[in-house]
């Protein structure tokens, strides 16, 4: 079987100080003189389980930053032929906006020179700041020229729901460049982070996420957001899978009974789901062979479920990163031709 | 798969006394003066009830329908629906022959930020409940309301009312000020499981915290299907935090959420506790609570394009977890005739709409 196309893979970003050649004078002063470090996401604490596999570990480095061991491990231990990176950056959940675009902004051009010159298989997702979508068009326009950037990240929990028109600059720029909009689990947490306040535990804020993924779906469904881009692509990255039937079910229902709110939303939204939005198959969140058979049964589409090994977070164990009971041509599906209809660049340097 | 099979079909019958989870009563005007000190009848009529949220006498997102109810639910004496008591029992309790029906009061009781007003209020709606529904027509069970931000004042009203038995359950609703599971509620938890009374958790309650993690949604067509994720947070709360570890017999009843998440939900916390079990140790994996302390009531039941995807929910989740629920006079209201449009054996059948939720509730 061909190599596959790995829609998901996290370089380990390195501190503030890495960062600071990539940084302009006011902010390289800044962040020394204010002595400041210690951006890394709630979202992934540098030593909880789920941040990095166990037999992913590689001491004294942070999760996922050799790229030797990403080679040996996940690339050629996986048969991935092509991978693109999804830095999780504390820039993109900053509360400062010219803050968290320096650090957006220096992450990218680190990671295209630490991991895109180094190794041809690799790609990339252009971090921005979604805090300021005028400041986050720009940092799209400056880096789309180089087309191993093939996708645009966000985190799934920023502050405002992501339909909103304030948003519009961002999906403006994806179309001007025919990128997706990868949206990823991880919070700026400016919110609770769930409506019933905030629970003791990390393992709840995790699981809660998949919510936010589907609270995404609806704002972005609402607001007419495929109204005004039809051709925007989304793509739910490590959102869980299985929660999405019995979402599109309830969105159905709901859509029926008071769509008269929102008129221009005038196809079902499982449609619309079905025709804009990718996720990626890791975490997939299924017991067994017989629950993944009856999800992929109730999605219905063949062209949705997208590659990924989520490397280094701990999803699966062994070389397992496809989950069981799904025919081989949906596997081919999903191991490349989904991803190269999702990615419109792949598709002029993946043979 | 789908043609007809003797023995089955996919309605409650007539003959079988149903049970309905979720009923909601609506005041005459001025119902809950009667039930209230003269300090809060004062305190009511000139600031209102101090919830959070954006206006001073309504929610934060306009609704679709008046009162949120079904147009054909007004009774003809011009009262709200659910009011009129004659009205209820011919369009509900004698047309589908519900042989109980569980009040679950939607009007703020214990949403008060002034936790003494909550109190009052919760009070007060307690004794409507039972003189205005439960008296005229023992049909009807009421739920128990306190302000749970109050610990103490609501172990107060739960002792008062444990004894008597027209009351069913103890209702909470499903947004809170801090998670369910969070040590501040259990002493109402003890207090439940102490008196034997189940824990109705009906979507709604403070908005003290945003619908989404992600913020505030523009539209009610959005919030009203983001509302359910606050059902899926008790659920993960109340497991994770080792509550029923510790009060092994209470029983929680998932009112108005649906139920095509529990599955879900169910392999998510499971998955994954499965690597971060160090931090919520727990005696079991998080879905086996599930299958022992929990229950569904099914409205609003999800609608697949393929009716037999219901099923298999039904039996992801397993049939003794799942109660009936019609929601009446709302607008989204289950007909149990209509609502499930799979084939059920008469032993399912008899789960669903009646011997389920016997093991939950202490008619008497």
């Amino acid at each position: 079987m061909k190599a596959a196309i790995d829609c998901d893979i996290h370089p380990g970003v390195p501190d503030i100080k890495a960062l600071l050649p990539y940084m302009n004078e006011f902010w390289q002063e800044s962040f020394v003189a204010r002595g400041l470090d210690g951006f890394d996401m709630m979202s992934y604490p540098l030593n909880a389980p789920i941040t990095c596999r166990p037999d992913w570990k590689v001491k004294g480095q942070r999760p996922g930053a050799s790229l030797e061991a990403m080679r040996s491990q996940a690339l050629d231990r996986l048969e991935i032929g092509t991978a693109i990176c999804n830095p999780l950056t504390g820039g993109q959940v900053a509360v400062s906006e010219t803050m968290g675009a320096s650090i957006c902004s220096a992450v990218n051009d680190w990671i295209r020179q630490h991991w895109l010159d180094q190794e041809p298989r690799l790609r990339a997702s252009i971090v921005v700041p979604a805090q300021a979508p005028l400041l986050a068009a720009e940092e799209i326009d400056r880096c789309a020229g180089d087309h191993r950037f093939v996708q645009i990240l966000m985190p799934v929990a920023c502050e405002m729901m992501l339909g909103r028109s304030y948003y519009w600059p961002i999906y403006e720029a994806a179309i001007r460049h025919n990128l997706p909009i990868g949206i990823h689990a991880g919070s700026m947490y400016r919110y609770a982070p769930t409506s019933t306040g905030w629970p003791s535990h990390y393992l709840h804020d995790y699981v809660a996420q998949s919510q936010i993924f589907e609270d995404q779906l609806l704002s972005l469904i609402s607001n007419g957001v495929f109204n005004k881009f039809p051709a925007l692509k989304i793509v739910l990255l490590e959102s869980g899978v299985s929660w999405l039937p019995g979402f599109l079910w309830r969105a159905v229902k709901t859509w029926r009974g008071v769509r008269a709110e929102v008129p221009w939303v005038n196809r079902s939204p499982a449609e619309i789901v079905r025709e804009n939005v990718r996720l990626t198959i890791q975490p997939f969140d299924a017991p067994d062979r017989a629950a993944v058979e009856r999800i992929v049964e109730q999605i219905d589409a063949d062209d949705m479920l997208l590659f990924a090994s989520d490397y280094p977070h701990w999803q699966f164990e062994g070389d397992a990163v496809m989950p069981p009971g799904l025919p081989e041509d949906l596997q081919r599906r999903i191991r490349i031709d989904n991803p190269l209809q999702t990615y419109p660049r792949l598709k002029e340097t993946v043979p | 798969m789908n043609a007809p099979v003797e023995g089955l079909s996919h309605a409650a019958d007539s003959t079988l006394g149903l049970i309905d989870c979720d009923i909601h009563p609506y005041p005459k005007p001025g119902a809950f003066n009667p039930y209230l000190p003269e300090r809060w009848r004062k305190h009511l009529a000139e600031y209102g009830k101090f919830n959070c949220g954006p206006y001073a006498d309504r929610g934060t997102y306009p609704r679709f329908q008046p009162n949120l109810s079904r147009r054909d639910a007004w009774p003809s004496n011009g009262g709200l629906p659910g009011s009129d008591i004659g009205f209820l029992r011919e369009q509900l309790l004698d047309r589908y022959n519900i042989a109980y029906g569980v009040l679950e009061p939607l009007l703020g009781a214990n949403t008060s930020r002034n936790l003494d007003e909550a109190a009052a209020l919760c009070s007060a709606m307690n004794d409507w409940q039972v003189h205005d529904f439960v008296d005229p027509e023992p049909r009807l069970r009421a739920s128990i309301l306190v302000p749970q931000d109050d610990p103490q004042a609501s172990i107060k009203e739960i002792e008062k009312r444990a004894g008597d038995w027209r009351f069913a359950q103890i209702q909470l609703g499903s947004k809170t000020t801090e998670p369910l599971g969070r040590r501040r509620y259990w002493p109402i938890l003890a207090a439940a499981q102490a008196n034997n009374l189940s824990i109705g958790l009906h979507v709604g309650g403070t908005q003290n915290s945003a619908p989404s993690a992600g913020g505030w949604p523009q539209f009610y067509i959005e919030d009203h299907h983001v509302l359910v994720h606050s059902m899926q947070n008790q659920v993960a709360s109340l497991i994770l935090e080792g509550v029923f570890d510790a009060f092994p017999d209470l029983k929680v009843v998932m009112i108005e959420g649906g139920f095509a998440w529990v599955p879900q939900l169910a392999w998510r916390l499971d998955a994954h506790w499965a690597k971060m079990r160090d931090e919520a140790p727990l005696k079991r994996k998080p879905s086996e609570y599930m299958k022992t302390n929990l229950w569904f009531a099914t409205q609003p039941v999800e609608e697949p394009e393929h009716p037999d995807d219901l099923r298999q929910v039904f039996e992801w989740i397993g049939w003794d977890r799942m109660v009936f629920s019609s929601d009446y006079p709302h607008w989204d209201f289950d007909d149990p005739h209509l609502a499930f449009r799979f084939q059920m054996t008469e032993t399912e059948k008899r789960m669903l709409f009646r011997d389920n939720a016997l093991s939950v509730y202490t008619f008497r």
